[in-house]
């Protein structure tokens, strides 16, 4: 399982990365938009997480960019802002969604669910 | 049998919706004061409409009164003229038929009783009304009489008619008894002699047909025509004031050559009307009287009218004046009313949307810095955990353990914040009423631990999910507890209770052992601006935004308390509720 974390607070995600890794998941981790995008043309991911707020490109925009360039990627939303009803009503979104700060054992089950489905 | 109980319902059935409302309900008390302004309008606009009508009746009133007495006056001067010149004209054919008999005759031929006799037999088939006549010399003795007495050689050489006689050239005397002891009058004529000497011509006269005159006259009703002497004393026959000879109680007024009407009280002291002219060349005075009852028989009917017609007018313009402000007062009332709802749902509004925008800022500037503090311990305790170098690894997993359950329950207070803040937008949803108290109940947990309150929640039984409006039921919820709290000492007890109440309505009633509210309190506690904490900054809302609140969502709200007992508020929802048109 390749993960790619997407957020513009870096000591959450490097941090997040490297608790993956201790349980054997596979995640690099960008801070930016055009970052993510870069790392997305180099390598091949499974799922991507990504911040909805983010200066310059928000994760809503960023998940359709990225679908042009893997299409068959998944995604999960993770924020700070609103709950999963005002997300999915206001966005139109199916993917999944989770308020920070989130478990572990919650965004891996996630995670697995996304790939699943 | 009157009776007062059946009255005060019928009047409570008409009294308008505004007629309760105190004037010290509220701060703005000349603002809330619709029994003043209602009592205010009616005042000003029955003055202004019945005082005008009022006067205008009063002056109609008098002066047709006035009309109606000058045209009595009139009509009654009129009657009394037109008989005086029947009455004199009466009397003055007689002395000229008298003086025509002197001229005709002479002093030998009317002493002579044929002749007298074929002269009184001529003037009463000529023309009536006489009874005897006699001739009396210079010395007072009668010297020739025909008529049906004896009354030759009869003197009257003392007696006034003949002075007044003398005196005068002629006489016509009032009503006397005479030496025949009968009631007549006379007509008495000197005439002088070529040798310097004089006799007197006199004719008795019967009053009958002056009796007969005054009879006929049209007097319509109770009206009485005589004629009296100077000194009051009726020569005529009278109706209603006394006999042949008798003196009326009636005053004779002084001596007019005109027609005269007077206005004075009869001896029972009823008002009359008396009508009198003197008859010029005789000692009589002719009254027509009429009780003045009578004649303003007329004023009375049109009185009556007018009566009628002024109550009726009185009546219909204080209703229209009754219901115009009653209709006015009322939609100001309801203007009002709907500007305090208004007010409401503005301050709820505006308190719900800061709330709102504080809520969810908070929550949004905290879960942030919350994630990475989450993800850091979180990153320590693996790193423990996984590669496990530390002596101490087990104590500090623990103390990680502990921040992550604070990171945890921080996130569950924003989550919560977050939730909160996002259901004052919306509206109709399905609602489970337990999980709306818990979830109030955890906005104040903090307050009822530093409180030692105790706060139990109790549902005896299974409370079906129904539709409604969650942010305004956390709002009532919110409100009634910390009311409830604002009442209650440290240490007391609050009992929420969810009960079923019949099989469509869920009641929950907010019970506290708090100061309770007084009873002269408790039907003014919803009024808006009605605050006993005013002082203390309470705006008098709060209960009253509630009120409007669980009667937006279709429920009741009332209140029971006892002073120093506490106070219970019970808000009952319908659970199956209609589609409302309801505004957040």
């Amino acid at each position: 399982m390749k993960i790619l974390l997407v957020d513009d607070e870096e000591e959450l995600v490097s941090a997040l990365a490297e608790r993956l890794s201790f349980r054997d998941i596979d995640a690099d981790y960008a801070t930016g938009g055009a970052e993510a995008l870069d790392k997305v043309r180099e390598k091949d991911y499974d799922l991507a997480v990504l911040d909805v707020k983010m200066p310059k490109i928000g994760g809503i925009k960023l998940k359709k960019e990225i679908k042009k360039i893997q299409p068959g990627m998944r995604f999960i939303f993770l924020t700070g802002h609103g709950s999963e009803e005002d997300f999915k009503a206001g966005s139109k979104e199916s993917a999944a969604y989770l308020v920070k700060p989130v478990k572990i054992e919650d965004l891996i089950s996630k995670m697995r669910e996304a790939l699943e489905s | 049998m009157f009776d007062s109980g059946k009255l005060r319902v019928l009047l409570a059935k008409f009294r308008p919706r505004f007629w309760d409302q105190k004037a010290e309900d509220g701060p703005y008390k000349s603002l809330f004061n619709y029994q003043g302004a209602w009592r205010l309008s009616v005042g000003l606009l029955t003055a202004v409409a019945l005082g005008p009508l009022l006067i205008m009746t009063a002056i109609d009133f008098n002066v047709t009164k006035r009309s109606v007495s000058s045209e009595n006056r009139l009509t009654m001067g009129r009657l009394t003229s037109n008989t005086r010149r029947s009455v004199a004209y009466f009397l003055d054919e007689r002395r000229a038929a008298l003086d025509f008999i002197l001229r005709e005759e002479s002093f030998e031929t009317l002493t002579s009783p044929p002749r007298l006799e074929a002269a009184l037999k001529n003037l009463k088939s000529g023309f009536g009304g006489f009874v005897d006549l006699g001739v009396i010399d210079a010395s007072g003795r009668q010297i020739a009489y025909v008529g049906p007495f004896n009354l030759i050689d009869r003197d009257y050489a003392n007696q006034d008619w003949f002075k007044n006689t003398l005196a005068q050239g002629h006489y016509i005397s009032d009503v006397f008894l005479g030496f025949r002891d009968i009631p007549h009058m006379i007509i008495a004529i000197k005439q002088d002699l070529p040798d310097g000497s004089f006799y007197v011509l006199r004719a008795t006269l019967d009053t009958k047909p002056i009796n007969d005159l005054l009879s006929t006259m049209d007097l319509s009703g109770i009206g009485d025509a005589f004629i009296v002497n100077k000194q009051g004393v009726l020569q005529t026959y009278s109706r209603y004031h006394g006999g042949m000879l008798d003196k009326t109680g009636l005053p004779v007024p002084g001596y007019s050559e005109r027609t005269e009407v007077i206005e004075t009280l009869d001896g029972a002291g009823q008002g009359i009307i008396i009508g009198y002219a003197y008859i010029q060349g005789s000692p009589l005075v002719l009254m027509v009287v009429k009780p003045s009852v009578e004649l303003m028989k007329p004023w009375y009917n049109m009185r009556l009218e007018l009566a009628w017609f002024l109550g009726a007018s009185v009546l219909v313009i204080l209703l229209v004046i009754l219901g115009v402000a009653t209709y006015m007062v009322n939609k100001i009332f309801v203007a009002d009313q709907t500007r305090v709802m208004t007010l409401h749902q503005v301050e709820h509004t505006n308190k719900m949307a800061s709330i709102g925008r504080l809520a969810a800022g908070v929550a949004h500037e905290i879960n942030n810095p919350l994630a990475i503090i989450n993800e850091k311990s979180g990153l320590m305790r693996d790193i423990l955990v996984y590669k496990g170098h530390c002596e101490e690894s087990e104590r500090l997993v623990g103390l990680i353990d502990s921040v992550l359950n604070s990171v945890e329950r921080c996130g569950a207070i924003t989550k919560r914040l977050l939730s909160f803040a996002r259901h004052i937008e919306v509206s109709i949803q399905p609602v489970n009423i337990q999980e709306i108290i818990e979830e109030v109940l955890s906005f104040l947990t903090k307050e009822a631990e530093y409180r030692s309150i105790r706060v139990e929640v109790d549902m005896p039984g299974p409370v079906p999910v129904f539709e409604s409006d969650r942010g305004k039921l956390q709002q009532i919820f919110l409100n009634l507890v910390n009311n409830a709290f604002q009442a209650m000492k440290d240490g007391g007890r609050l009992l929420i209770r969810i009960v079923m109440d019949g099989e469509d309505r869920v009641q929950v009633s907010v019970s506290d052992d708090g100061c309770g509210i007084p009873a002269a309190d408790l039907k003014r506690i919803f009024d808006p601006f009605f605050s006993t904490k005013t002082k203390k900054g309470g705006t008098g809302l709060g209960l009253s935004i509630t009120y409007g609140l669980v009667q937006e969502l279709g429920g009741t709200l009332r209140v029971d308390s006892e002073m120093g007992k506490g106070a219970t508020f019970a808000v009952s929802f319908p659970v199956k509720q209609e589609k409302r048109n309801t505004r957040s």
